[in-house]
């Protein structure tokens, strides 16, 4: 069983390759029921992890699916497609190796449920819709392995959990199935190992020599780095000359808007046109296979890139990986360094170019953490229920099931382990009635209970809808972007809240190019060619990272210290300007900055707390500023400070933080607050309560959209104990709010907070402007800027002197 | 309080924060577009469970505006119901519920294009009301050279920009001849005043009224208006 094919082992010889020792244990313990592979990156993971299924196949071929492989990234199948293609092909394997993510054509799917490949390589979106299918019995009945990779992401997000159920799932259907893990360095081998397993099952785990330290400093320019802004425009020329100078360069961003403006500025600099491509999740699917292809076939000189390229793709000849902005999270800094050299026991090199000089203190920290071997994370908590009741619906759709299998099944899956049944139950109501306290109609029953006991799905036709709502990736609502006119070329994506600020003329960054807003249609954007050499509105969002506590930690530590030796002149004379105008952030009191800026008030609170705290911090704050009158409109919130705006400066700051008022209103105050709205809305989607997607298409106009904000504050007056408001509160207890942390900083600095009034930004405060993430407030402020603003239209007009209507009162101070 | 009073077609009218309109002089309370229903339909198809508090919502308000106002005369501007079947069909409380409001008041039911023909329900079902010089109906006419024409129909919101903030309310939009009314229901969302449909049917004077705790007038956003950025 474990000894591989002579073909292959010759194919391995003529090319000079030997099995790295882990690979070879693979083989060795190719029995396991559960098996988790900890190996660094360029370590031959992904061909240790199919080299049991090649040995089993090659020796006795029968038809049907043997091993599904599941990754996180479509692009990701597609390039393991290709590797594993030419081994095959040229040791002349009787095997058969087919893609299946939401890219694959509709001909192809259906083919495939009938007649599977040996090996099917997928995501675990698209497995889930797999498993909805009456047929799943049938199609997985015979399957022999499944090869998780890149394990490490996906365990810790809903995209994991919705993956260990289907995985539950498919053990039912093939109960000698082993399971395969595939992951990058941790810190916890064992956490990924109980979701991996079946719980209770023990999963054994095997442990890659981790290989050299990498080889990773940070880029020293000429020019110092800005105060703020994530652009690093400055370092250009720095990093056009390593460009030059290496091979293949990946230059990686934390966000999508930070990667399309410095591929921007790389391009307006690149004189000797360089090929430099660029590579997020919002671009067109054909725009990025093109430069995957054109990265394969080695004729890109480096890629501007987001997560999007994070997880192992074998790029071929990267050579050098350059972070642009913080690492915010030295685990994710670890693996992206191991895209460099792709050759194992060879060090990778990397740079890191901080974009602002905040950023230069963060990335000195997160080196020191990296050269300590300190990883972080936060474990999370236990499954989330939304996506549990998205599984109950797929399994409905898949045909009738029973409820005490189906429940069996879940606990089985490590992230679920210890779901009570009471809390199954309530799930299982949901989507029988609703979950509604108002007695059900048959209208909000999407499963019912037949006489046999069996549930099925009250309306089979739902299924179709159900199926098109499968997922729980939680991007904002996205609209695409194309040229205009017939056949006009589709650029990509933005977030809809970005679409609907834009007016015709604006001008924005997509792929690389900026264009022209035309206007909307059919919910589709359409944009011209524009020549403009500076966009003027930054573009969407893309994701946000949070700083991990143990780098904020090192960061305060270093604010403490006298002088800084190890960051650059720029850097330490910043820290002692911010010094000189206001303060550092001392241990056992709390600094407060406020100033004018932006036509607001300003008020900046260094908790140093982590982003959860700082952000209940800012919900907090801001409902107590309200309650004084001080028309707050809204907060941001980082790892060490929340910056609040609004319409008055704080002069004194002692009553804001009077606890027992703090915590008074808490309850309510989150519950009808913007964070919290957000987090329903997700949860709403995944659950089934709200759709994204209903035909296909969204449609446009009036009464197309519900909005979830109206349909949460509807649930919390009449429902408030419904399952996606408990849902809503778990999901925000288990990180959004961190209120013992607030606590604990008050009981720590007592009455010792300092407040700066200052006349502008400080040094310490600029990054803040730019941060992504802002909640607006809605409440008295928005009162006092219409009367304002129609008291300005209405003079304007002259409507003022012709009405013979009352005018508009004076703004009245609530 | 929390209304506006502006005058239409010679009449003082007054417009609530909650997207009702009040005409004292004639007691009349007038809800366009409630949409009762709007969730037990979207759940039917096996789709979505809504959640079905939106007529409860929508009664509340309006029960709150009824007290407040101390109307005696009601008009439902058409589109009370989602569909023209779910008026039977509307659980038995919410019946009850509207049977309760009706009580010693005159009420209309305008009929709307969710809702053509009678809605098993009391009160008079008409396809036009007339009061004093006002007329009301569902949905605007395209020529409406009389003037006075009180309609529904289009759900207008307002959206405007507040030294870089975006604000966007329902809002009622009138001119010399016309006044269309936001929608009154639960979950009814609207149709921008910058879409071209509202931007063709009103006239260039045109002002719209936000509601909102203290609904604010203000000359109505059209497409072809620049927009204005915040300084």
């Amino acid at each position: 069983m474990t000894d591989l094919p002579a073909s292959l082992l010759d194919w391995f010889a003529t090319r000079g390759w030997d099995l790295h020792p882990h690979q070879r244990a693979m083989l060795d313990r190719a029995t396991a029921p559960s098996l988790l592979l900890i190996a660094p990156t360029g370590g031959g993971k992904t061909l240790a992890g199919f080299l049991p299924t090649l040995a089993e196949l090659a020796e006795a071929p029968k038809p049907g699916l043997h091993t599904l492989y599941v990754s996180p990234l479509k692009a990701l199948a597609a390039d393991i497609k290709r590797n594993l293609g030419t081994p095959i092909a040229e040791a002349n394997l009787p095997i058969r190796v087919e893609d299946r993510t939401g890219d694959t054509p509709a001909s192809r799917k259906k083919r495939q449920r009938a007649d599977p490949p040996h090996i099917l390589l997928t995501t675990p979106e698209s497995l889930a819709l797999l498993t909805s299918y009456e047929d799943a019995h049938r199609m997985f009945a015979g399957l022999e392995r499944v090869v998780i990779d890149e394990i490490h992401a996906l365990a810790e997000s809903k995209r994991g959990d919705q993956l260990m159920l289907a995985l539950a799932r498919l053990q039912t259907l093939a109960p000698n199935l082993r399971r395969v893990g595939l992951s990058a360095t941790v810190d916890d081998p064992d956490r990924i190992a109980t979701l991996l397993a079946r719980h209770p099952d023990r999963c054994e785990i095997l442990e890659a020599d981790p290989g050299p330290d990498p080889d990773i400093e940070m880029l020293v320019t000429e020019t110092p780095p800005p105060w703020s802004g994530g652009g690093a425009k400055y370092a250009i020329p720095a990093v056009l000359d390593e460009v030059k100078r290496h091979k293949t360069t990946l230059i990686f961003h934390n966000t999508r808007a930070q990667a399309e403006i410095f591929f921007h500025n790389l391009w307006l600099a690149n004189e000797e046109a360089l090929p430099i491509g660029i590579h997020h999740g919002s671009l067109d699917r054909a725009q990025r296979e093109r430069v995957e292809a054109a990265m394969v076939a080695g004729e890109l000189r480096a890629i501007v890139c987001t997560g999007s390229l994070d997880l192992g793709i074998d790029w071929g000849d990267v050579d050098l990986v350059i972070q642009v902005g913080a690492p915010k999270n030295v685990k994710r800094l670890v693996q992206r360094i191991g895209r460099a050299n792709h050759r194992y026991n060879a060090p990778s090199k990397a740079l890191l170019v901080p974009a602002n000089r905040f950023e230069v203190v963060e990335c000195v920290a997160a080196l020191q953490a990296v050269k300590e071997r300190d990883l972080d994370g936060d474990p999370p908590g236990p499954g989330p229920r939304d996506v549990l009741c998205q599984h109950i619906l797929i399994a409905a759709c898949a045909g009738p099931f029973d409820a005490d299998m189906l429940y069996a099944e879940m606990i089985s899956a490590g992230a679920y382990a210890g779901l009570t049944r009471a809390r199954f139950d309530a799930c299982l109501d949901f989507c029988a009635t609703g979950g509604y306290a108002l007695r059900a109609y048959d209208q909000w029953r999407r499963i019912v209970q037949r006489p046999d006991g069996l549930w099925q799905l009250r309306d089979p036709r739902a299924s179709q809808r159900i199926r098109m709502n499968i997922g729980t990736i939680q991007d904002t609502d996205t609209l695409k972007v194309r040229m205009r006119g017939r056949g006009g070329k589709p650029l990509g994506e933005v977030e809809e809240g970005f679409a609907a600020q834009l007016s015709k003329g604006d001008t924005f960054l997509i792929g690389g190019q900026i264009v022209r807003y035309e206007g909307l249609r059919e919910m589709v954007v359409e944009v011209s060619r524009d020549a403009a050499q500076k966009p003027k509105i930054a573009t969407f969002m893309g994701t946000k990272f949070a700083t991990s506590t143990q780098l904020s930690h090192r960061i305060v530590r270093m604010c403490q210290q006298e002088d800084w030796p190890e960051l650059p002149t720029h850097t330490a004379d910043w820290l002692k300007l911010q010094r000189d105008v206001s303060r550092l952030p001392e241990p056992g009191r709390l600094l407060i900055e406020s100033f004018p800026h932006d036509g607001r008030e300003q008020l900046v609170v260094y908790g140093f707390a982590g982003r959860n705290a700082q952000q209940t911090l800012g919900l907090l704050l801001t409902k107590r500023m309200e309650e004084e009158g001080q028309a707050p409109m809204g907060f941001v919130a980082t790892d060490y400070a929340t910056l609040i705006w609004g319409l008055d400066a704080v002069t004194d700051p002692r009553p804001l933080f009077d606890m027992e008022r703090l915590e008074a209103g808490l309850d309510g105050w989150l519950a009808g607050n913007a964070v919290m709205k957000r987090t329903f809305r997700a949860s709403a989607h995944i659950a089934g309560l709200l759709e994204r997607q209903v035909g296909g298409t969204r449609k446009t106009g009036k009464q197309a959209t519900m909005s979830s904000d109206i349909l949460y504050d509807t649930l919390l007056k009449y429902d408030p104990d419904h399952l996606l408001m408990q849902i809503t509160r778990e999901e925000a207890m288990r990180g959004l709010v961190d209120f013992d942390r607030i606590r604990e900083m008050k009981a720590r600095v007592g009455d010792r907070i300092d407040l700066e009034r200052l006349t502008r930004v400080t040094p310490l405060a600029a990054p803040l402007f730019l941060e992504p993430g802002r909640v607006p407030i809605r409440g008295s402020a928005d009162e006092r800027l219409l009367e304002e603003e129609v008291t300005r239209l209405l003079d304007e007009s002259g409507l003022a002197q012709v009405d013979t209507a009352p005018k508009p009162r004076r703004p009245i101070p609530s | 309080m929390n209304r506006l009073a502006f005058t239409f077609h010679g009449a003082t009218l007054e417009a609530l924060g909650s997207g009702a309109l009040y005409w004292p002089a004639h007691g009349l309370l007038v809800v366009s577009d409630l949409h009762l229903g709007k969730c037990a339909r979207l759940s039917a198809g096996g789709g979505a469970a809504l959640p079905p508090y939106d007529a409860r919502e929508t009664l509340t308000r309006l029960a709150t505006d009824l007290d407040a106002t101390g109307a005696t005369r009601v008009i439902c501007l058409g589109d009370s119901f989602d569909t023209a079947e779910i008026g039977a069909v509307l659980p038995e409380d919410e019946r009850a519920w509207i049977t309760r409001l009706q009580a010693g008041r005159e009420w209309t039911w305008v009929e709307g294009n969710h809702d053509p023909g009678p809605v098993g329900l009391g009160g008079t079902h008409l396809r036009e009301a007339r009061h004093g010089a006002l007329h009301f109906r569902h949905i605007a006419q395209a020529d409406a050279h009389g003037g006075g024409e009180v309609s529904g129909h289009y759900h207008p919101k307002a959206r405007i920009a507040l030294r870089g903030r975006t604000l966007s309310r329902p809002c009622f939009l009138v001119d010399s001849r016309r006044l269309v009314m936001p929608a009154y229901g639960a979950y009814t969302g609207g149709l921008c005043t910058r879409s071209p449909v509202l931007s063709a049917l009103m006239d260039a004077d045109a002002q719209a009224i936000l509601c909102g705790p203290k609904p604010a007038r203000l000359p109505m956003p059209r497409a072809q208006q620049p927009r204005r950025r915040a300084s």
